[in-house]
């Protein structure tokens, strides 16, 4: 794999001309690496002109930002209120239960990662669900592990 | 000799299953030999429908579904005739039929990408008409018009309009809330995945009207499609459009905080900084995106107002309420039999909404409660069904309109367990700046669990409580998480009378 600090500065270096550079910034590198290595972060840091700190304070303001790889299957539930009218927070509570994890946690083999959503703009055929970004509506427990199961 | 056949691409269909019906349709049509033209659309909006697969006879479209892949077979055997999953006319289907389509009239029937059939719909006359009135004329006809903000607060356009343009400085900017982060609301993505050039030409009029140079699209990240979609369709419009106009566009993603639809919140996340809410004033009319005038406006503000200047502002305000002008897309979601968008004159009642149009719930229960206007909004038991979707008269039933999502929930719904998560919702996307918000939402889930355990002094606590929230926060966050509480409290006490066990 291509080491993160070179290529965070590079990916820094061609965003720095924009208006509000920062979020891009992120957004590129934690779409090459997965998530953001702390390693890069003094770089980035440092391209676009910001403190550690400020830096920091950004990264961690944003749900979407990780500081840690995700599992292979990102799995992301819609906690929504119109979910929860077509029984989402059973659905939760199913995969957190057949899953073992928490929200926001990773199965103990490194394979799914089950993260909260408020709302993917499904909510005429809820309940919904992401599985590393592709949309399934009146999602069931059954199907969406039979599909991480593949 | 082709074939041409329409699918749509928008998300929801998407989530039904498209990809594998639009899979199936191109091996059978290369099985039979035949051409094939499979145009991908954006979605009519009948999300019970989708996969919804439309062909052209006559030139009249017709449409079959809610398609699976081994319906498609049969289709090519009948051709596109007889068939189980045949709806008809798509212009006859009651749900279709009821609407006054004006912001959507090309969403659903058209390639979002294909400039040429814009125009062909209608496209770029807005545009056109814009570039031969002075700014202050295209001001005017938006405020005659009587366009007000569809993000939820409802202010008129052209006033705002009015005060950039009347702001002196070398850089102005237009910023497009894409934000949509309300839940049930789902309107903006299927206008940017559906006719995202209607957006782009919006923006563009606004530009022109305020004097600003740059755009920007502010679009949540969890709309990963509509994402795709709008960079292909900037390109387009840039090179096509763009060329001699002293405009630009580009598109940037949030990262996931509900908080940045605000839109003082949405300037700091554009500029890099925590997605925090700043004091008011400056207005961001005055001072916004790098202290330069920001005319920010939510998507569908901005997709109307080619129709609005193509057509004149009178045919606008000719439909609608008094104070509310011109049409709503309304999103019906949740436990309902027909969900989806519903784009129709402002004036038009709840009930006639969830009831009739929406047949009822999914579930065929009887509804207890529907939640108008995202998490922030309040809940209407069926007794308030007469209220009317416009933006005074759900004020002055105790909610509000905001986005236009309605939220249906059948007679087994816990309304203590969803007012609890109201402002478990606030907890979690709360910025942070104002404590009546921060640990406000915290102690009202504490105080919501005590109700529910039976404790008798918790009720008088949350009501002081949400007094607090509404009076002391700085942003709606805070100020309106009281709505679904109270409301749910106020109309279903017997819900936090502790019988029900607190689900989490
Ligand atoms: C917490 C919060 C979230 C908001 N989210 C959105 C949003 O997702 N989209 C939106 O257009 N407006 C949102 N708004 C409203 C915006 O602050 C702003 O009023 C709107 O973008 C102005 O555009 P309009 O006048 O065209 O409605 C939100 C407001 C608050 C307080
Ligand atoms: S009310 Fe909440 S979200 Fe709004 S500014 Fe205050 S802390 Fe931030
Ligand atoms: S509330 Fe779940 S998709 Fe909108």
């Amino acid at each position: 794999m291509t080491d993160p600090v070179p290529r965070a500065r590079q990916i820094a270096e061609a965003h720095r001309h924009l208006d509000g550079p920062v979020l891009p910034v992120l957004h590129a590198v934690q779409a090459e690496f997965g998530h953001i290595p702390a390693e890069t972060l003094p770089e980035i840091a440092h391209v676009l002109d910001l403190s550690r700190a400020e830096l920091h304070g950004v990264v961690t303001f944003y749900p979407d930002f990780r500081t840690a790889p995700a599992g292979r299957y990102l799995l992301r539930v819609c906690r929504g209120e119109a979910c929860q009218a077509m029984g989402g927070a059973e659905l939760g509570e199913a995969l957190r239960r057949a899953l073992s994890v928490d929200w926001h946690e990773t199965t103990a083999d490194g394979v799914v990662t089950l993260e909260p959503v408020y709302c993917l703009g499904l909510c005429s055929c809820a309940p919904a669900a992401t599985i590393n970004g592709v949309p399934r509506g009146r999602a069931g427990a059954e199907a969406l592990l039979a599909e991480l199961e593949k | 000799m082709t074939l041409t056949l329409y699918l749509p691409r928008d998300t929801a269909a998407l989530a039904l299953g498209a990809e594998a019906v639009a899979l199936r349709i191109e091996q059978e049509a290369s099985r039979r030999g035949i051409g094939l033209n499979l145009v991908r659309t954006g979605s009519r909006g009948m999300v019970w429908l989708e996969p919804l697969l439309e062909v052209s006879r006559e030139g009249v479209r017709t449409g079959f579904g809610p398609l699976e892949e081994d319906d498609v077979g049969l289709l090519f055997e009948n051709d596109f005739t007889d068939h189980p999953k045949a709806l008809g006319a798509i212009g006859d289907i009651p749900f279709f039929a009821r609407q006054t389509r004006l912001t959507f009239a090309r969403c659903g029937v058209i390639d979002p990408l294909d400039l040429d059939a814009y125009r062909a719909h209608g496209g770029l006359s807005g545009l056109a008409r814009a570039q031969a009135m002075t700014p202050m004329e295209i001001v005017e006809e938006i405020i005659q018009s009587g366009l007000r903000g569809r993000g939820g607060a409802g202010f008129p356009a052209g006033i705002k309009w009015r005060t950039t343009l009347e702001t002196n400085a070398p850089s102005k900017v237009i910023v497009a809330n894409a934000d949509e982060g309300d839940s049930g609301t789902f309107a903006d993505r299927m206008l940017m995945e559906g006719d995202p050039f209607a957006l782009l030409e919006g923006m563009t009029i606004a530009g022109r009207a305020v004097g600003a140079d740059r755009g920007f699209i502010y679009l949540r990240s969890e709309y990963t499609n509509a994402n795709r979609i709008l960079k292909d369709a900037i390109n387009v419009f840039s090179d096509h459009v763009l060329t001699d106009i002293g405009f630009s566009i580009e598109l940037r993603l949030g990262a996931g905080a509900y908080v940045c639809g605000e839109e003082t919140a949405l300037l700091n996340s554009l500029e890099g900084k925590r997605g925090t809410v700043r004091p008011k004033p400056p207005l961001p009319a005055i001072a916004g995106f790098l202290g330069r005038p920001t005319v920010v406006n939510n998507v569908l503000t901005l997709a109307a107002v080619p129709h609005i200047l193509a057509d004149g502002a009178p045919g606008y305000a000719a439909h609608g309420t008094v104070r509310s002008r011109g049409t709503v897309a309304v999103q019906i979601g949740g436990n309902v039999r027909y969900g989806g968008l519903f784009e129709t004159g402002f004036g038009i009642s709840l009930g006639e909404l969830v009831t009739d149009i929406g047949g009822g719930t999914a579930t065929g229960r009887p509804i207890k409660a529907v939640q108008l206007g995202g998490p922030l909004g309040a809940y209407f038991p069926p007794a308030l069904f007469d209220t009317r979707l416009d933006y005074e008269e759900c004020t002055a039933a105790g909610g509000l309109l905001g986005h236009a999502g309605i939220v249906v929930h059948d007679d087994s719904a816990d309304m203590a367990r969803l007012a609890r998560f109201a402002m478990e919702f606030c907890a979690v996307e709360s910025c942070g700046t104002c404590t009546p918000c921060r640990i406000g939402a915290v102690r009202g889930i504490e105080t919501i669990d005590r109700m529910i355990a039976g404790d008798p002094q918790a009720a008088p606590l949350l009501a002081d409580l949400c007094e607090v929230m509404r009076e002391g926060s700085l942003c709606a966050l805070g100020g309106f998480a009281p709505y679904p509480v109270e409301s749910a409290l106020k109309h279903f006490p017997a819900d936090f009378n502790g019988h029900r066990t607190a689900a989490e």
